[in-house]
């Protein structure tokens, strides 16, 4: 792994100077191969990372160099290159560990296929062995589909209830209520951040409640693990899901972590190789933590990958990205706002405190695709549609918005060819 | 900006802008039909009244993007009046013109429409009088469904009337 952090480490060097604490990171566009390329005949501005990242080529060497020097099944083999591959799949285990601070990363980090399918796990083995008919779960109206649907197919199945947190005018969650809302709940699953309003949510104060209220806490962090520095104490919960490719890591591989109680005392998930410790005629014994949730081949050169997506980051500094993605974001609130006018609507909490760099936008009655479709034109990429937050879009009152959302390597430059677009956009259809 | 010039003629603006028979109609006569696009949320409502075998009247209601109502209002204009026949034909032509591969088009070529090769269709997008417009969306896939929600509406609303008469 010291070839991959030795290759993160340069590559990140350009992010200002060092100990000078500013946060100009214009530099780190240069290592992302991808952002160099242009569309429709235009330098491209990408602005979805809040769907997914962009991978530095550190990240894409680290996986390169995997299939090329090191790979073999992990876990099976005794022979040199085996032994190699299985070092480098644990050893990416620890340095994700190490990024959330997890206390004990050996056996407490899951690699799952996706943020997904950690709450899905979650869902179909703590919930399944924890959750019966009349349970209440409480969610909050600004979840994604990832965070709603495991729980309604546990409401589908076995009568467990949902509770909702709403959302407040001021695009946060009302937590007046909240004392009241935790009566009787046994699971809290909670986003840390919106990805449609950008809402950071008062995580470790709901975590602390719930926790008095004798519920069990999951954070769906998928959206502020890549732009926030985590750590699973202070954020207070139980359980922590999150995707690599949203962290310029590759797609194809999430993570779970989980208090090793919580993971020791949970039926095993998938079952196939590597998730068991004996088979025989009547039954199975499941593996030690943490592969007895990892059942088949896993997702070794990804692992690879994210490891060094976590280097990267942490060679950036998780301080700087999040305060280069406030400076960027009221950059953006006044140009936008300069630039078109009431005619522009930002869903999202206005200023940057406790808020992300999400800015879900609808300019005057044009409908988002067309909105997204005239910005493709001018090479800017963003997405529009329900986000997969179908409960908050009907909370918002809209079918659809489009999203721009910003990364360490956006500038100013992008946030201004987004306000070109828009004015463009606007007089089109105006 | 030549492609967006092709997705958004000023044809398709003018109906988005002013949609023409955009509305409800009393149900009966009218069958009330809804088509949704999970892609985007969109949805679209067509009343269409059939009288004998003619399309008598049509309105539409809903909520969508430029493409989707400038078709909707596109097509309600095309096929008022028209018979049953002629508006079937007419659906079948225009779900050509929007599977025909860009480069093909305006050269009389054949395109593969529906289940096989029988049903191939001669496209002159000529034929389609203003509906030509909407020629440009085949160049940006994933607007097509956009352009045919509507349409596949129509289709839906006529093939329940017709159930209706012979039932």
């Amino acid at each position: 792994m010291a070839d991959v952090i030795g290759t993160a480490a340069p590559a990140a060097r350009g992010a200002g100077t060092p100990g000078s604490g500013d946060v100009d990171l214009s530099a780190l566009k240069a290592d992302f191969p991808l952002l160099g390329r242009t569309v429709h005949g235009r330098p491209m501005v990408y602005l979805d990372s809040a769907s997914s990242a962009q991978r530095p080529q550190s990240v894409l060497d680290a996986m390169d160099d995997y299939y090329r020097r090191s790979h073999a099944n992990v876990h099976r083999g005794v022979y040199a290159l085996a032994e190699e591959a299985d070092r480098l799949y644990e050893t990416a285990r620890l340095d994700v560990g190490r990024f959330i601070g997890a206390p004990d990363a050996e056996h407490e980090v899951i690699f799952t296929k996706n943020g997904t399918e950690a709450i899905n796990l979650v869902a179909s083995t703590w919930g399944r062995a924890n959750l019966a008919e009349g349970d209440v779960v409480l969610l909050s109206d600004m979840e994604h589909h990832a965070n709603i649907v495991p729980w309604l197919m546990l409401a589908e199945e076995r009568g467990v209830q949902l509770r909702w947190i709403g959302v407040g005018d001021d695009y946060r969650l009302a937590l007046d209520d909240l004392d009241r809302l935790l009566r009787g709940v046994k699971l809290v699953a909670l986003t840390t951040m919106s990805n449609v309003l950008g809402t950071v949510t008062p995580f470790a104060r709901i975590a602390d409640a719930a926790h008095r209220a004798g519920a069990v806490v999951l954070a769906d962090g998928a959206q502020s693990v890549p732009h926030l520095p985590t750590d699973v104490g202070t954020l207070g919960c139980d359980f922590l899901t999150f995707s690599a490719h949203k962290m310029l890591g590759p797609t194809g591989i999430g993570v779970l972590w989980a208090r090793r109680q919580l993971l020791e005392a949970m039926p095993p998930f998938l079952g196939g190789g590597g998730m068991i410790r004996d088979v025989r005629h009547e039954g199975f014994t499941a593996n030690v933590l943490p592969w007895k949730f990892e059942a088949g081949t896993p997702p070794i050169a990804e692992a690879v990958g994210l490891g060094a997506a976590v280097a990267y980051l942490e060679a950036v500094g998780m301080d700087r990205v999040h305060a280069h993605e406030v400076d960027l974001t009221a950059y953006a609130q006044g140009v936008l706002a300069e630039r078109l006018g009431p005619d522009l609507r930002i869903f999202g909490p206005p200023g940057t405190e406790c808020r992300g760099g999400v800015l879900s936008l609808a300019l005057g009655d044009v409908h988002p695709h067309d909105l997204a479709q005239v910005l493709d034109q001018s090479g800017v990429c963003v997405r529009a549609g329900h986000h997969c937050a179908k409960p908050l879009m009907r909370r918002l009152g809209v079918n659809a918005t489009a999203r721009a959302s910003l990364y360490l390597y956006n500038d100013r430059a992008d946030v201004d060819a987004l306000a070109d677009a828009l004015a463009e956009a606007g007089s089109l259809f105006g | 900006m030549s492609g967006l010039e092709d997705l958004y003629r000023e044809i398709i603006l003018d109906h988005y802008r002013s949609p023409r028979n955009r509305g409800e109609l009393a149900t009966p006569p009218a069958r009330r039909v809804e088509g949704f696009n999970p892609l985007c949320g969109d949805e679209i409502v067509v009343y269409v009244e059939v009288e004998g075998d003619a399309v008598r009247d049509i309105r539409f209601a809903g909520q969508g993007c430029s493409i989707s109502q400038s078709s909707a209002s596109l097509m309600s204009a095309a096929v008022k009046g028209k018979t049953v026949a002629e508006v079937r034909d007419l659906i079948r032509t225009f779900k050509a013109m929007m599977s025909i591969h860009e480069a093909r088009l305006g050269e009389g070529e054949v395109a593969a429409n529906g289940t096989g090769p029988d049903e191939a269709v001669v496209v002159d997008p000529d034929s389609l009088g203003e509906l030509a417009a909407l020629q440009g969306v085949v160049k940006f896939p994933v607007r097509i469904k956009c352009a045919t929600l509507s349409w596949n509406t129509l289709a839906q609303g006529l093939d329940e009337a017709a159930e209706g008469v012979s039932a």
